[in-house]
């Protein structure tokens, strides 16, 4: 047994290393470190220099512009990111809609859309949650019913993350309702600037409108656009479920973040003459959360090592999902230990890019309750963490 | 043994309820945060006419000599209500300094008009790197002939923003945490060199940084001796203590009673969410936690209504504190988990009672602070 990268991969790891430090820029990596939200062309700027270096798209295999990396490879470029705090891609388009256009779509529609999702030119968001429908997806109700050679959807779908960016959404839409609600539901990709889609932002409890609902109004959608067979889009939703639950233990940011309380514990005055990295309560608590992430880092290169000699992701990364955003959400509450008074002010546009003026607090401390806040969504998104148990019970135990 | 409230405790708790009733819903709240002043000077004039600002000042003073008990069983309705009027910063905090160290004229200059809902006050003690110690005071009050100079920061200040009145928590001698040497003084708000930053704090109130820069104040502004503000301090510190942790008991206690009716509404795979018994036992938990919560609160003040032991009444408040602390982590972070999605939003009331207790949480010292002053005492 042994937990060691070859000389290879740590050849690999240096290439990383370097080309990060040299090429995400400064400014994006200022704003990161300053807790300032990063625009869509930021974003977009950083994703189109990883498309210029060929590392765009980890995950994808090599004929559609992929890396062709191993599992070792991607993980370790996914934590060199994560360790510098170089935004990762965009999920919706490169981890969750792509995978599913490579496996179900047809020829055109792969030419069609990947490329552009591959060079950053089309932002996509996803369009599966609904009002009524939650942890029970299956139960969705926003209909698309075949006119000519269109469908006419109608209904609205929730929790769009950044859709006020998209250019696109891909959808669950119902297309059948006599037959079981798993076997009716077809898999739309959806022009957002077509007529009839509207709009709502939905602010989060930390002030920022992060997510939205979407209206369909009679939007007419040309059959094309739909993926594989009709109703069969359960299938296909289920493959982009699990991509959504790779990658999700966020080991690597958790170290950054773990760096972090280090680094404030040690000049945070404690009231009495020392430092919070000398109170002996919070020390323990800091030593908890870096116990956790050790068992969680091994038990995600576990993982890691099974995939490496071939095994499919299964439903053990549904502990990934559980313990790394329960984790991170113990993170914030150390945050918010350290910054104390100075993140009770509600003031969430010091964190915007425009702010002008000195923050309250120093450093990022006034972040730490509106992260905590928005971080509260880790374990309710991506499946939450109910719907996760109860994978591993069936799944896994056999319960 | 008798765990029930007085009439006259029964009177106040119903005074507001019916005033949240009529005039204290969600949204009125809302647009009261979102307004400039950051509360309603109409609500105060209310509270002045139902006599509410004189509960926690002395008989002898002019007020209602109210007990610790009668404060909690206000506090608890204002944590339900997410009440922002500035009460505990204005009547309990500076209001109970004021009875402790002020001489009589002090005290007849001061709080009858606080009774009245004519003059706000704020007490600024905390400062940045003071965290939770009260004792740890770098301000400076250097005293000369004809007057005393204060300089410093202060920061968390409760209603710093509106308070006429600052009392300034500073140093006339000894080392930053000495606990001899600390004085209040009572400051006017708009005097020369008083710098206010205002802003909304996460739960709706409103708080402020202030600056201090060579005020200048007179002698007779300086509340009790030279020097020996601190015990004063902590009691009415103690006081503000208990009165947010009841406010937290109230708040909870609505959002578990929001969370049991959603589950029981909220219908996936069929049947509401409220008849998995995975959320059953964790909202059995929410309500362990807030029974607990609600008897340590309990504790405290009937500890401090009736022993005469202050060290006993410290440990008390503290214990009540930290215990607290730790139910608003579970119970704020399960009614958000349990609502999903929709508990995630600002438009529900859930998210800012969950916002409410989180600054709650860290009010006048969190968990931590409390379980170790605690253990140390």
């Amino acid at each position: 047994m042994n937990a060691d990268f070859t000389a290879e991969e740590q050849t690999f790891q240096e290439e990383v290393r370097a080309f990060l430090q040299s090429e995400f820029p400064a400014e994006l990596r200022a704003k990161v470190d300053a807790g300032i939200r990063l625009s869509k062309e930021e974003i977009v700027r950083w994703q189109k220099i990883l498309y210029q270096k060929g590392w765009a798209a980890p995950n994808w295999p090599d004929e559609f512009g992929g890396t062709g990396w191993s599992p070792t490879q991607k993980y370790i470029f996914a934590t060199e990111m994560g360790l510098i705090g170089a935004p990762e891609p965009v999920p919706f388009g490169m981890k969750m809609v792509a995978p599913v256009i490579m496996a179900y779509g047809s020829d055109e529609q792969k030419q069609r859309f990947l490329p552009d999702i591959l060079q950053s030119n089309v932002w996509w968001c996803q369009g599966y949650s609904e009002p009524n429908s939650g942890s029970d997806l299956a139960s969705l109700k926003t209909s698309a019913v075949l006119d000519g050679d269109e469908y006419v959807v109608n209904g609205s779908k929730t929790w769009n993350t950044y859709g006020q960016y998209a250019d696109w959404i891909f959808c669950l839409v119902r297309t059948d309702n006599s037959v079981k609600k798993q076997e009716g539901i077809s898999f739309l990709l959806i022009d957002m600037k077509s007529p009839g889609i509207t709009l709502k932002p939905i602010v989060l409890l930390d002030g920022h409108p992060e997510v939205n609902e979407v209206f369909f109004d009679e939007v007419r959608v040309p059959v094309n656009n739909l993926i594989g067979e009709e109703n069969k889009g359960w299938t296909y939703a289920k493959v982009l479920l699990t991509h959504e639950r790779t990658n999700i233990s966020g080991v690597p940011r958790g170290k950054r973040r773990l760096a972090a309380l280090k680094r404030i514990a040690s000049e945070t005055d404690d009231g009495f003459g020392g430092t919070m990295m000398e109170n002996s309560t919070f020390k323990n608590r800091l030593a908890s959360v870096e116990i956790e992430l050790q068992a969680l880092e091994y038990s995600e290169l576990r993982t890691l090592a099974a995939l490496s000699v071939g095994k499919a992701p299964g439903p053990e990364s549904s502990i990934l999902k559980i313990v790394g955003t329960e984790l991170a959400q113990k993170m914030d509450e150390l945050f918010v230990e350290l910054a104390g008074y100075n993140c009770l002010p509600y003031v969430p546009e010091q964190f915007e890019d425009d702010f002008e003026g000195d923050r309250i607090g120093p450093g990022n401390s006034a972040a730490a309750a509106l992260t905590y806040f928005n971080n509260r969504k880790l374990s309710i998104f991506g499946g939450s963490n109910e719907v996760q148990r109860n994978i591993i019970s069936k799944a896994v135990l056999g319960l | 043994m008798d765990f029930s409230h007085t009439e006259e405790q029964q009177m106040l708790q119903e005074s507001v309820q019916k005033f949240v009733q009529k005039s204290y819903d969600f949204d009125t709240r809302n647009k009261i945060v979102d307004s400039e002043q950051g509360y309603s000077e109409e609500n105060w004039q209310l509270f002045a006419e139902l006599g509410w600002l004189t509960v926690p000042f002395d008989e002898a003073d002019g007020g209602f000599g109210g007990s610790a008990v009668d404060l909690i069983v206000m506090m608890e309705e204002f944590g339900k209500a997410m009440l922002v009027e500035p009460y505990i910063a204005t009547t309990v905090l500076s209001g109970g300094l004021i009875g402790h160290l002020g001489d009589e004229q002090q005290k007849a200059d001061l709080i009858p008009q606080v009774m009245e809902g004519a003059l706000q006050l704020a007490c600024a003690y905390a400062e940045p790197g003071s965290r939770y110690n009260p004792a740890n005071v770098k301000t400076s009050a250097e005293v000369s002939a004809d007057s005393i100079i204060l300089n410093g920061s202060k920061t968390a200040v409760l209603n710093g923003s509106n308070a006429g009145k600052l009392l300034v928590i500073a140093r006339e001698s000894g080392a930053d945490t000495d606990r001899e040497g600390i004085s209040a003084f009572v400051v006017n708000a708009d005097a020369p060199g008083v710098s206010i930053r205002a802003y909304v704090n996460v739960d709706g109130r409103k708080a402020a940084d202030i600056t201090l820069e060579s005020v200048s104040v007179s002698a007779d502004a300086r509340l009790g001796e030279a020097g020996a503000a601190l015990v004063a301090l902590e009691h009415a510190i103690d006081r503000a203590t208990l009165s947010v942790s009841a406010e937290a008991v109230g708040a909870m206690e609505s959002l578990l009673q929001k969370t049991v009716e959603y589950s029981k509404t909220r219908k996936q795979f069929g049947t509401a969410i409220g008849t998995f018994q995975a959320l059953q036992h964790r909202m059995a938990d929410m309500f362990i936690e807030c029974q607990l919560a609600r008897s340590i609160v309990i504790r405290a003040a009937m500890k401090l209504d009736s022993t005469e032991d202050a060290l006993e009444k410290t440990k008390a408040v503290s214990a009540a504190k930290s215990r607290v602390g730790s139910a608003i982590r579970k119970v704020g972070q399960e009614a958000i988990q349990i609502h999903g999605g929709i508990g995630m939003t600002n438009e529900l009331d859930v998210a800012h009672l969950f916002k409410r207790i989180t600054a709650l949480d860290l009010m006048f010292g969190n968990t931590d602070y409390h379980t170790e002053r605690f253990a140390s005492l």
